[in-house]
């Protein structure tokens, strides 16, 4: 995929905060999640991008165009903000037309287009509605609708998750999916890294207007470049599974990659989704244990990491299961490269997000 | 108790007026042509200044509620100068700058307006010490928007001064019409700076005191409730139609 937004060494300074030589570059068809924890910069960086606030130097590259001093109005990003926004003294339907009658289109064009973008988003019934009459859901979809009826080249979404219960949240999570799929690439700012696990191919982790590391979302999970990122990041295993009831019904079953059961005693909303189990869940052994642990496997070791006060090691079991354990552990268990080993963890250490 | 005192203390005195004018002295002022005139003039000149001067006035309560700029504690301090300067002395400095001798009054003079004793002096007068009301009630307006909407407007490519007419103006406009309303009726029954400019032709409030200083309380009181009758008719009118714009916004 051609790079489409190239970010080079931003840098802008408020009394008593700054945002620091940040740099990265996104791609054509990414869905990019800027992650940080409340205050470390990134909806203001999120606002550079959409020019609504003027960085102090530094490049943003678009479609190979700086556009660092272009007006905001004249810069084709798209931005959906975290209170959403929308015209509340003008109907959906003046505010989904809204950026088109900005460009002098004809108004049978815009009537057609608010029409389109109204079905697609399951808003066409709330044409005539103001904004203080929509549920949180519908309020979302129009949001999002009227940001992409002008077909931005980059949509920025500030906390888009935050304000809405479960339900929603998965409701506009399949949304955004299907706005990437189609083609339209997202920058996504959040504090929550299960937003970046389901969402993103490549994610940025920013920390006190630094940007610490960035790259493919595995890639930064896995091999997280400083302990604020492993601590922030949190959590190694996450893998997408397919949910399915067993017949006592007080269990659930998560199926990885078609061949792996793991049980779970959460109940899952949708047919598919993603499951996490924290490493310090997750105990090793040398034979198969008759404990509590509903989940035990047997596998390899792939990976024995020794960190500053801890090991973590890697098992493969059809899929990668990493495991945080103390070092008396690994030396008492002589755990070496390609050992078999079992593993085991409960139904109750398995989370469904 | 005490609210009740207070609401006695404002209503009283205007119940007694109007209970002390008989029908036959309010028939009587409501055809003499002179009372007539005053009130239409005084209607007019104080329209006439609020809606002119609002063109000025409302853009630049939007800088104040948007924009920083040094000394702006200063520039909203001169705001609200007219409201705590005695009136006359306000007509005083007024004719100081716009009399014949002076350069505006010059200028004016070219192009064939004379300020004194003039309908146009007249509502310059009823503007200078009602404006503040006007500002300071619709930079509370601007103010109370969430700029998150104006920049939302500028992200979907509008330009500043459509950002200005689609959104800042239609949701501030509560504010602002109750800030027109009152600087209306402000300027209606203002005496002080107006008699300094112009004693002739004469407002309602400077027709009363004429009355009054030439004939008399019983000369002076149908026309004052005639007046105050106009006023209050003109006020309710506006306050509905205000609140007529609210309903239809929600």
């Amino acid at each position: 995929m051609p790079t489409m937004l190239i970010i080079d060494k931003l840098n802008k300074s408020w009394p008593g905060f700054a945002l620091q030589d940040i740099s990265f570059d996104v791609n054509s068809g990414d869905y990019f999640v800027l992650l940080g924890k409340s205050g470390s910069g990134k909806t203001a960086l999120l606002e550079i991008i959409a020019g609504i606030t003027q960085a102090d130097s530094g490049r943003i590259i678009l479609n190979g165009h700086n556009i660092a001093n272009q007006k905001i109005q004249n810069r084709n990003i798209g931005m959906v903000f975290q209170e959403l926004a929308l015209f509340p003294h003008m109907s959906v339907k003046d505010n989904l037309a809204y950026s088109l009658k900005n460009k002098n289109i004809p108004s049978a064009e815009i009537h057609d287009r608010v029409m389109e973008i109204a079905r697609k988003f399951k808003i066409f019934h709330l044409l005539k509605r103001k904004p203080a009459k929509l549920s949180g859901g519908e309020l979302q979809r129009t949001a999002l609708a009227r940001t992409l009826i002008r077909v931005p080249d980059i949509l920025l979404l500030d906390e888009p998750l935050s304000s809405l219960d479960i339900e929603l949240k998965r409701e506009v999570r399949a949304l955004l999916k299907l706005i990437n799929k189609e083609g339209t690439t997202i920058i996504h700012v959040t504090h929550h890294y299960e937003e970046a696990i389901i969402l993103a191919n490549k994610i940025a982790v920013l920390n006190n207007g630094k940007l610490i590391q960035s790259g493919n979302t595995k890639d930064v999970f896995h091999h997280p470049a400083s302990k604020f990122v492993a601590n922030f990041t949190g959590v190694k295993n996450y893998f997408r599974s397919k949910f399915s009831q067993k017949e006592d019904k007080q269990i659930y079953i998560a199926t990885i990659n078609n061949e792996i059961e793991i049980y779970t005693t959460q109940k899952p909303l949708a047919n598919e989704g993603f499951i996490i189990i924290r490493c310090e869940d997750i105990t090793i052994s040398l034979i198969q244990t008759n404990s509590s642990a509903v989940n035990q496997f047997e596998g390899s070791i792939t990976e024995i990491s020794h960190l500053p006060h801890y090991y973590e090691v890697t098992v493969d079991i059809g899929v990668q299961l990493t495991i945080s354990l103390s070092e008396k552990s690994v030396l008492k268990l002589q755990l070496t490269l390609n050992k078999k080993v079992w593993v085991s963890f409960k139904a109750t250490a398995v989370r469904i997000i | 108790m005490l609210g009740g005192l207070i609401l006695l203390f404002i209503i009283g005195p205007l119940i007694g007026m109007f209970a002390s004018t008989s029908p036959a002295e309010l028939f009587e002022a409501s055809t003499d042509k002179e009372v007539q005139l005053s009130i239409w003039l005084t209607l007019f000149t104080s329209m006439g200044g609020t809606l002119v001067f609002s063109l000025a006035a409302i853009p630049f309560a939007y800088l104040l509620a948007r924009k920083k700029f040094a000394f702006k504690w200063l520039v909203s301090g001169i705001i609200d100068l007219p409201i705590v300067i005695p009136h006359t002395a306000a007509g005083i400095a007024l004719l100081g700058v716009i009399s014949r001798g002076t350069f505006a009054g010059r200028m004016a003079s070219s192009i064939g307006i004379d300020f004194v004793g003039h309908p146009a002096g007249i509502a310059l007068a009823m503007a200078f010490v009602s404006i503040p009301f006007l500002i300071n009630a619709a930079r509370d307006g601007f103010h109370n928007i969430p700029e998150k909407l104006e920049k939302a407007a500028l992200n979907l490519g509008a330009s500043p001064t459509r950002v200005f007419f689609t959104i800042s103006l239609p949701l501030a406009w509560r504010n602002i019409l109750s800030g027109l309303i009152l600087m209306f009726a402000r300027g209606m029954s203002e005496f002080g700076a107006v008699v300094i400019i112009a004693y002739y032709p004469m407002t309602a409030p400077v027709l009363i005191y004429e009355r009054f200083g030439s004939y008399g309380l019983n000369y002076a009181q149908p026309v004052a409730v005639l007046f105050i009758t106009v006023s209050l008719l003109f006020f309710i009118f506006l306050r509905s139609f205000s609140k007529n714009a609210d309903h239809a916004d929600n």
